[in-house]
């Protein structure tokens, strides 16, 4: 579990991670630590899951990926979890998820977000999704995002945090800006 | 956003060292100075080209919870909606999307209680049904995404 000084180390790299040569150290120095006991709760909280990794969060737009589709299958449940598997293992797929189908309105039950420089790019790994999943498929369809109404970290029980994104990026300051058009 | 930018991208979403001197490690492995690294992954983050670089937390993992939500905002009403569901400070993310469901969002509560909570004040106050989607297995999470 966590204590005060892990929480204290979350709240210390939630904006980031310091970019100087020594960046343990100079969390260590903010927090009156010493830099290995810094590097020690970060290597055990990546060991037990509370941090997914330490690295770049890219902005999907500004690397040319324009094309962000949540895309949903009706699988039977019974078949769910080893295609969910296989679908998660497509290099072009970010997330991938079983989530509870709401009858008769909504009978997907596997979502797969997909991203491509082009519509073509991204209708091609739609298709290869269904060609996976073959005669499992019981129905698709394609969710475009359209606009960000809001984005903001999550809030966690070390205060607000922003945390890994579940859901894909869209063009992001970082921060809350209102509805921002997304031409996708 | 040059070549070197494009490796040192593709590189950090891989993970980062925990040592005394990451940076330096990693501009080793791609034969930049330490220098170097710092100052272009600084640009980058100046310019919006990454959104973020350090830890990446686990909300769930932290006694948080999270789920995805969806709702059929009739078009006449769908500012009014977006403003209400906004106004929760449980709302994380929000996005439209084409479809009958076509305003969908995620909820982040620090207790799993807290989630139903506000999926009954969502409702109250917009008097719309709320199809909640919490994620009952995850296959897969990975935001890498090549430069």
């Amino acid at each position: 579990m966590l204590d005060d000084t892990d929480r204290k180390i979350i709240q210390a790299t939630q904006a980031g991670l310091p970019l100087t040569p020594e960046p343990y150290q100079t969390i260590a120095e903010q927090l009156g630590l010493t830099a290995s006991d810094v590097m020690m709760r970060l290597s055990a909280m990546q060991n037990n899951g509370i941090i997914r990794r330490i690295g770049a969060v890219p902005n999907h737009y500004k690397l040319g990926y324009r094309f962000n589709g949540m895309t949903v299958w009706n699988i039977p449940d019974e078949f769910i979890d080893e295609l969910g598997q296989k679908v998660g293992q497509l290099k072009f797929v970010s997330h991938c998820y079983h989530r509870p189908r709401h009858p008769p309105e909504w009978m997907y039950n596997l979502f797969a977000m997909v991203h491509g420089k082009t519509q073509e790019a991204v209708d091609e790994q739609i298709q290869q999704i269904s060609d996976l999943l073959g005669d499992y498929n019981l129905g698709c369809d394609v969710l475009y995002s359209t606009k960000i109404l809001k984005k903001t970290g999550f809030r966690t029980t070390a205060r607000t945090q922003e945390v890994e994104l579940r859901m894909e990026q869209l063009p992001s300051s970082g921060k809350s800006k209102g509805s921002q058009p997304v031409t996708d | 956003m040059d070549e070197i930018d494009k490796q040192i991208i593709n590189a950090l979403q891989d993970g980062f060292p925990i040592c005394d001197a990451p940076y330096r490690q990693v501009a080793t492995q791609l034969g930049l100075t330490e220098q170097d690294l710092i100052t272009r992954l600084k640009t980058l983050l100046d310019n919006g080209v990454l959104t973020r670089f350090g830890p990446l937390y686990n909300a769930e993992q932290m006694g948080g919870a999270l789920t995805l939500a969806a709702v059929k905002a009739p078009i006449e009403r769908y500012d009014e909606i977006t403003e209400t569901i906004n106004a929760f400070p449980e709302i994380a993310h929000n996005y439209a999307r084409s479809h009958e469901l076509n305003m969908w969002f995620v909820i982040a509560t620090e207790t799993p209680e807290q989630i139903q909570q506000t999926i009954n004040a969502i409702e109250r106050e917009t008097g719309l049904t709320v199809y909640n989607m919490p994620k009952i297995k995850e296959y897969f999470v990975n935001l890498k995404l090549e430069a």
